[in-house]
């Protein structure tokens, strides 16, 4: 079974943003591999291992992208791929999610593309659904487990978080996945991973390699601001009793309306 | 001069602080507070590769070089100081002792499941009445044919209860010079006439394990013998040179741990009307955490970079024991001041740093026996002769290869 899983590249999550001249900036803070990715590697390892299968990572960005594709690696994938253009600067969902099929298409034989959930910086979640509109395959998205694949027989049973509780699909493979927090906490990079990793070439490829000319991004951001910082005061609720405190509680809850 | 760590280095830094931030951090005050070490610490660090991270890949370790070693002790101590203590006897004081002196069926018998994890390793030196006077010691081995007898006890030992392995000098010759008349020995804790036990009541370390092992005729076959006969107290010291660096190595990562928690509680807090942050005596204690980390940090460094080379380093460890354990307890002090009335409760990690630091004052070469050493070396009545025996320089080829 050959598994694709896509990585990014993003600013660590305690980074302080801030707008400068219309750019977002995150100041010094470290880019890490988005978090959320790290439970698609995860779940794309323990399919693997449990398929007898091979996992390739992919990731679109700059060169610093190789870092997130060095974690996966270190984890525990068998190869990395970068795919870097300087015609993909201001990609859209849209324009992304056509690279990223193309690259399933380029490594050939892929059953499973798998993603995060979404990326922490532009927080869309679009692209595991694009990518398999693209492809026309099945998209089994925010799974939280995947109880049964038969990878000769190619279906596949997973189980999507929704709002609601659990939804249990069925589906075909070839598909694309997205991963949910539930699913497993990712592992370690073990350090013999971090070896292999650190001694790894990573591939990079261009829109040539993959065949395919610069995807046209239908959306611009016209504008970005900071939300208004939020004025906040605390108040402490103190009484001579529980009882007393969780009543005067209650009151104040109602009164400011929050339920 | 190069002061860029691998790429390597960044990655395994990373690994060890997630291990703690994730595993580590949110049940430490519990366990400090119960007096015990958490049963999943060992097992974890031998599952993640950790008690082997600097052993040849062909005796089961991880390959990596003695600057790694260094980083993890740095993270590990951020966390919790027993955690590093960990490495400082399983590691330092034991581990690097058999790849330094061991033969190599020692290596195989011994280094191997150490550094697998499937074995851990302690070191019994101090004696309720000898510790920093090493040759003072009581414990004797008698020589009875192809085995000796061990009597005596050991006092203050880490992970006393807890190891499978310990590395033990005693007298075995009582007639010649204190010096030459030690001998060291791996000797398995589950031999007949051992018992081990814990030692509570400590003032810090209490999230880790410190005790006792009382040997009394103790058979120990000759094959477990660690160098030649009279080698104990050369081989004991060669031993603090490596313990020593992961001290000085973990003693910065609590200076860090110290100066984080106070940069923070320096942002939140707020008396007269400002941040605490804004008062420039608050500020000044900042800033000299900030020193005392990246001198600590530069010394222990320069430490590894030494062992990595192949070159002695004993007065270079001994230096970057002394200033960063001494660095550790000060800077602990003046987070807790920081803190305020806060520092001075469990609620907060700051007064648990304090309670560690001043083990590491204490244990492998108190504060004063490094001043000693330093004005020895200064004064050029200290020299370092040549061990027959010297720690082997990092070779990647060779420490990464299956064997
Ligand atoms: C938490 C903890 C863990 C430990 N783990 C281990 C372990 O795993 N294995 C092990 O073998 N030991 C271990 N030890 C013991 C430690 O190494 C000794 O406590 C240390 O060497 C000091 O010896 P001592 O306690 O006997 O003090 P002493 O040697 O009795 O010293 C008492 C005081 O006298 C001073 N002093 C002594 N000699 C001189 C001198 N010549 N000049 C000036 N001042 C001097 C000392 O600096 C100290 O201030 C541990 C100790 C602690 C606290
Ligand atoms: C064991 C114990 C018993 C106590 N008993 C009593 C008691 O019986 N009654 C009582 O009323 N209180 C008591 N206290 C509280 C004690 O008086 C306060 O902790 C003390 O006044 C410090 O206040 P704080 O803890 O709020 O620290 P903060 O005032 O928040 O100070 C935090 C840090 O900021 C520094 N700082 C604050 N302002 C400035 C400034 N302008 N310039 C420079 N640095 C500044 C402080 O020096 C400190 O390092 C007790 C505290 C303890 C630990």
């Amino acid at each position: 079974m050959k598994i694709a899983v896509f990585v990014k590249q993003v600013p660590d999550s305690a980074a302080k943003l801030s707008v400068d001249n219309g750019a977002v900036n995150w100041g010094d803070a470290p880019l890490v591999i988005n978090p959320w990715d790290e439970y698609a590697v995860e779940a794309a390892l323990q399919l693997a291992e449990k398929h007898n299968g091979e996992v390739a990572a992919i990731s679109m960005g700059g060169e610093d992208a190789k870092e997130a594709l060095k974690h996966a690696l270190a984890m525990g994938a068998g190869s990395a791929m970068l795919i870097s253009d300087a015609a993909l600067a201001n990609a859209d969902a849209a324009a992304a999610a056509k690279v990223f099929a193309a690259a399933v298409q380029k490594l050939g034989g892929v059953d499973l593309a798998i993603f995060g959930k979404q990326a922490i910086d532009s927080d869309t979640g679009l692209a595991p659904a694009m990518t398999a509109r693209v492809l026309g395959w099945p998209a089994l998205t925010m799974l939280a487990a995947i109880p049964a694949l038969d990878a000769g027989a190619k279906t596949i049973k997973v189980e999507r978080a929704i709002e609601e509780g659990r939804q249990v699909v069925e589906g075909k493979l070839p598909a694309v996945l997205s991963i949910v927090k539930d699913y497993a906490e990712p592992r370690y990079p073990s350090f013999m991973g971090i070896r292999k990793a650190s001694k790894a070439e990573i591939p990079v490829w261009s829109l040539a390699d993959l065949g395919i000319s610069a995807p046209e991004s239908k959306v611009r951001w016209t504008e970005i601001s900071a939300p208004p910082a939020r004025e906040v005061t605390s108040e402490m609720v103190t009484g001579a009793n529980a009882d007393e405190i969780a009543a005067k509680l209650a009151d104040l809850i109602i009164a400011e309306g929050v339920l | 001069m190069d002061f860029q760590l691998s790429e390597e280095h960044l990655m395994v830094q990373k690994m060890v602080r997630d291990f703690v931030q994730k595993e580590v951090k949110p049940v430490i005050q519990e366990w400090d507070r119960k007096q015990e070490m958490a049963p999943f610490i060992l097992p974890r660090m031998a599952e993640l590769g950790i008690l082997g991270i600097n052993i040849p890949v062909r005796y089961g370790g991880q390959g990596f070089d003695y600057i790694t070693l260094g980083l993890v002790c740095e993270e590990l101590e951020a966390g919790d100081s027993p955690l590093r203590v960990v490495m400082s006897v399983h590691m330092g004081l034991n581990s690097m002792a058999l790849l330094q002196w061991g033969t190599e069926e020692q290596k195989q018998k011994f280094l191997t499941p150490q550094a697998t994890g499937e074995k851990y390793a302690c070191f019994g030196l101090t004696e309720p009445g000898a510790g920093s006077d090493v040759a003072g010691m009581k414990a004797t081995a008698r020589r009875e044919g192809d085995e000796y007898v061990l009597n005596g006890e050991k006092m203050w030992i880490s992970l006393a209860s807890k190891a499978h392995h310990a590395l033990i000098v005693a007298r075995t010759n009582p007639d010649a010079d204190p010096h030459d008349g030690l001998s060291a020995f791996i000797v398995e804790l589950d031999r007949k006439g051992i018992t081990t036990g814990d030692i509570h009541g400590k003032l810090g370390m209490r999230a880790g394990s410190t005790g006792y092992i009382a040997m009394q005729d103790v058979r120990v076959p000759v094959e477990n013998r660690l160098g030649e006969e009279g080698e104990g107290f050369k081989i004991a010291m060669s031993c603090l040179d490596n313990g020593r660096y992961t001290v000085a190595a973990g003693a910065t990562g609590l200076i860090r741990a110290s100066l984080d928690a106070s940069v923070k509680y320096s942002h939140e807090r707020k008396a007269f009307n400002k941040e605490i942050g804004q008062f420039q005596l608050v500020q000044q204690k900042i800033a000299y955490m900030v020193q005392q980390y990246e001198t600590s940090r530069l010394l222990y460094l320069k430490a590894g970079w030494l062992k990595n080379q192949g070159v002695r380093n004993t007065r270079e460890t001994s230096l970057a024991k002394w200033y960063a354990t001494d660095a550790s307890f000060d800077a602990a002090s003046e987070a807790i001041q920081v803190h305020g009335a806060y520092g001075y409760s469990d609620e907060y990690d700051v007064e648990r740093y304090l309670r560690n630091s001043k083990g590491g004052v204490i244990y492998e070469g108190t504060s004063e026996i490094h001043q000693l050493m330093q004005a020895g070396y200064a004064l050029g009545y200290r020299k370092d002769a040549d061990l027959r025996c010297e720690l082997p320089a990092y070779d990647a080829e060779y420490w990464q290869a299956e064997g």
